[in-house]
């Protein structure tokens, strides 16, 4: 059996949607054992969200759950019940950690609270993931993902470029930055537990989305304490290139270094006005942004938008495809490198997942099996590893406390 | 202690990618070297000036000197370098070769996001370093990664996020894609961090050290894993859709009283539906039977949304999340930067922290994004100056005499 990198650490996750149940994926997918706690007979809220399997709702065929839950375990368990409390507390006995995504004081108030579970087991990293983290002002705040994105100031500057000036912000795609929540969990998740592994003591860790996301806009942010600037929708970084319509999408140039406009020159032909001030003079150029804009958008509408990635990277101009997804699915360069595996999933079959964004030269990423089904390694858990017989299964069943 | 107490990292580092990763190590407490020349600089510690000076050293040919007078430490290289250690190797230098192989024999990584092929011309490549210091870690980070046909491919953040899926699944349905900014950069860096850390955690349980090729390309693309998933269950290509929710409505951002203000509401359920209608004083429009149940919101959330902002337009942002919040209803500000900066929550969270630069003062910088209990992140030091630990981590750290020091300095290998 190949090894992996986080061979060993035991994860309880109890998490719904995006960015708990991705914090514990990634860690699952290199390698943890991650036992996923899910509410009797509802799951986790992402089973009741699209993309279904053929367009028809069912908890076991949503393709954000199956994305979000590969390579753990799944068990039901009503922590609200007296002997719903008392089995989670065995569950976390052995564990290293416990991510959570509740409203500050919840797990406290039904007697779960950090205090209670470090108690048992000292070794436990307790990670919280909420809107605004557990202390200050806003923290009982309700936020949803699109409110938490907005908190964290990447929503004011999109869409860039302000197509439409009279229209609101936007999100970006998806639930992306709920996945960018999810990483900084995951990484101070992991710091914690290399702290853990020398000294034997675990640690709350207090993630608010909204701080996980000023993080990842900090060079959007830095800039106003300083000289009072910050951007807007209608900011542009670069005077020249950006997002240019090619004859069959759109293509991206970015141009950062002089020696790129000499190499831009030769992927358009160097046509006769690459050869004037306009072009060659840095002062004559900037002078005349619209005008150089115009003469490259006007070649770029001639050619499409692999051509102008593919052979401007040939020669070194930094150029790009908006690729859809599935350009993405169907791509050389990832698929050469492995990006994507296939899973069997006894509800919807064999297909294909994305991976992770890291090789590893030696603990590969780990496509052990798909997620699970609601409650399908109940017994598996709770009898097989908790030592409870099957009768006192039944009896929990009958309860609703599994 | 901190939480990454004894880690050392070695940084060969440019612009946001592996800078960000270790910055991100550093404030863990990991002990972070980076390595950079003022005859190879970080584009960073040219950032932040103005435009003008900014485009005028963009505009120069590799080897020009640079104008007298370039400031070479910003707020910008001050961010990035953090909690860091400074040194300058020109690495065109072979002794400078032999420093950098020095400092990788007693650290734990190196992080690298020079171009395709720099660091094996350098001699710097991990199979020549795995030798120097066999349970290395090191982690390269790139557009498309070390493998594959667009491996040389030259990538920055807007590239990322077009070539990713990101680009084209923002936006609104009959306008362009978006160009997606510096999030995919520090994003990719903090996914660079984690990878760093699972395995630094492989390294304390076996002793063993690996390489790790890191794809920003690929980072922005597990980021919409979900619509990828719909392609391959179900062949559907899915494109922008502005705001729009499966199912929940209204789910938008509405305008406040003020120069572009805004405030996001999001209402899942009939219960915060009521709650809202309450707490707007349940103006004859809520009663419509469009309105009725959040199926017949959802479809008609447009002309819903005008009079939701018909009502948001007479209050602030913070006023329309007061009033709301109180009742129990998801409502947010869209902030902007000054608003972060001087936002009530974020100060009592401690998200500012004012650090002592030795060229540029005091300086406001944002805390480190997480809160951990019994080991605080921390930021300890401003980013260094170029250079500003040479003789430090020379002399005390590597024990170059004063005298071998001053030769290398001399002969432009230290510079």
């Amino acid at each position: 059996m190949t090894e992996t990198a986080l061979n060993g650490v035991k994860v309880v996750e109890l998490c719904n949607l995006v960015a708990g149940p991705y914090c514990a994926k990634m860690m699952a997918d290199l390698g943890a054992e991650v036992i996923k706690v899910e509410k009797p007979g509802v799951g986790d809220e992402a089973r009741r969200r699209g993309p279904f399997l053929n367009d028809i709702p069912h908890p076991e065929r949503s393709g954000l759950f199956l994305y979000l839950n590969t390579n753990k375990l799944g068990i039901t368990l009503n922590i609200e019940t007296k002997k719903g409390k008392g089995l989670f507390k065995e569950l976390l006995l052995e564990a290293d950690i416990l991510v959570e995504d509740n409203p500050p004081g919840m797990l406290a108030n039904l007697g779960l609270g950090y205090d209670v579970l470090s108690e048992l087991n000292l070794r436990l990293i307790m990670t919280s993931i909420t809107p605004f983290g557990q202390s200050g002002p806003y923290k009982d705040y309700k936020a949803y993902p699109l409110n938490s994105f907005h908190s964290g100031a990447e929503g004011y500057i999109t869409p860039t470029g302000d197509p439409f000036p009279d229209r609101p912000p936007l999100k970006i795609a998806r639930y992306a930055w709920e996945y960018e929540v999810g990483i900084h969990s995951m990484l101070a998740t992991l710091g914690a537990l290399y702290y853990q592994r020398a000294t034997g003591l675990g640690q709350q860790v207090d993630i608010s989305k909204q701080e996980a996301l000023v993080d990842i806009n900090t060079f959007e942010l830095l800039a106003y304490p300083y000289v009072g600037w910050y951007p807007n929708r209608a900011t542009v970084l670069n005077l020249f290139g950006g997002i240019l319509q090619a004859k069959d999408g759109y293509g991206h140039l970015a141009l950062y270094e002089e020696v790129q406009w000499d190499n831009l020159a030769k992927l358009m032909g160097n046509p006769d006005w690459t050869k004037e001030e306009l072009f060659t003079n840095p002062d004559v150029r900037r002078q005349r942004s619209g005008e150089v804009n115009k003469h490259v958008a006007g070649w770029m509408r001639e050619h499409t938008k692999y051509e102008i990635y593919h052979k401007g990277q040939k020669i070194g101009v930094p150029t790009g495809a908006y690729q859809t997804p599935e350009e993405i699915m169907n791509s050389e360069q990832l698929n050469s490198r492995g990006f994507f595996v296939e899973l069997d999933h006894s509800e919807v079959g064999r297909i294909t997942y994305p991976t992770a964004p890291y090789r590893f030269s030696k603990t590969p990423w780990r496509g052990r099996q798909a997620a699970p089904l609601l409650g399908e390694h109940n017994e598996e858990i709770y009898h097989k590893r908790l030592g409870h017989s099957k009768g006192e299964l039944a009896r929990f069943r009958g309860l609703g406390v599994i | 202690m901190g939480l990454l107490s004894g880690v050392k990292v070695l940084e060969f580092g440019m612009a946001v990618a592996a800078p960000h990763a270790c910055k991100l190590l550093a404030f863990m407490g990991a002990e972070v070297i980076k390595v950079e020349s003022i005859t190879h600089l970080d584009m960073l510690r040219r950032a932040g000036v103005s435009s003008e000076v900014g485009a005028r050293i963009r505009e120069m040919r590799p080897g020009e000197p640079l104008p007298p007078g370039t400031i070479l430490d910003t707020f910008v290289s001050n961010i990035t370098g953090l909690n860091k250690l400074g040194v300058t190797l020109d690495l065109t230098k072979p002794e400078a070769i032999e420093l950098a192989k020095k400092l990788v024999a007693r650290s734990d990584v190196v992080v690298e996001n020079f171009r395709a092929k720099v660091m094996e011309a350098y001699g710097l490549d991990y199979p020549v370093l795995k030798k120097i210091n066999p349970n290395l870690i090191m982690l390269s980070t790139s557009l498309a990664g070390n493998t594959g046909p667009e491996r040389d491919y030259l990538g920055y953040m807007e590239i990322f996020g077009a070539l990713g899926g990101l680009g084209h699944l923002t936006g609104y349905p009959d306008g362009p894609p978006t160009w997606i900014r510096f999030s995919t950069d520090t994003m990719s860096a903090a996914t660079a961090a984690c990878a760093i850390m699972a395995a630094l955690i492989h390294k304390q349980r076996t002793g063993e050290g690996q390489y790790i090729d890191l794809s920003s390309y690929e980072a922005v693309a597990c980021l919409s894993g979900d619509a990828l998933l719909d392609y391959a269950m179900n062949r559907r290509n899915q494109s922008r859709q502005a705001n729009l929710d499966d199912f929940m409505a209204p789910h938008s951002c509405y305008r406040c009283k003020g120069d572009d203000k805004w405030v996001s509401i999001v209402i899942a359920t009939d219960e915060e539906w009521k709650a809202f209608c309450n707490a707007i004083g349940n103006p004859a429009w809520t009663k419509d039977e469009r309105f009725t149940d959040a199926n017949s919101r959802w479809q008609n959330q447009a002309e819903m949304d005008v009079f939701i902002q018909e009502w948001t337009m007479n209050y602030t942002h913070y006023e329309v999340m007061d009033i709301l919040q109180k009742a129990s209803v998801a409502a947010v500000p869209s902030f902007n930067s000054p608003e972060i900066w001087g936002d009530p929550h974020l100060d009592a969270r401690g998200l500012t922290v004012i650090v002592d630069h030795p060229v540029l003062g005091a300086q406001p910088v944002l805390a480190p994004p997480w809160k951990l209990s019994r080991t605080p992140a921390k930021i300890s030091t401003a980013g260094p100056s170029l250079g500003q630990h040479n003789e430090y981590v020379f002399c005390e750290l590597l024990g170059l005499s004063k005298q071998e020091f001053s030769k290398l300095v001399n002969i432009g290998a230290i510079r």
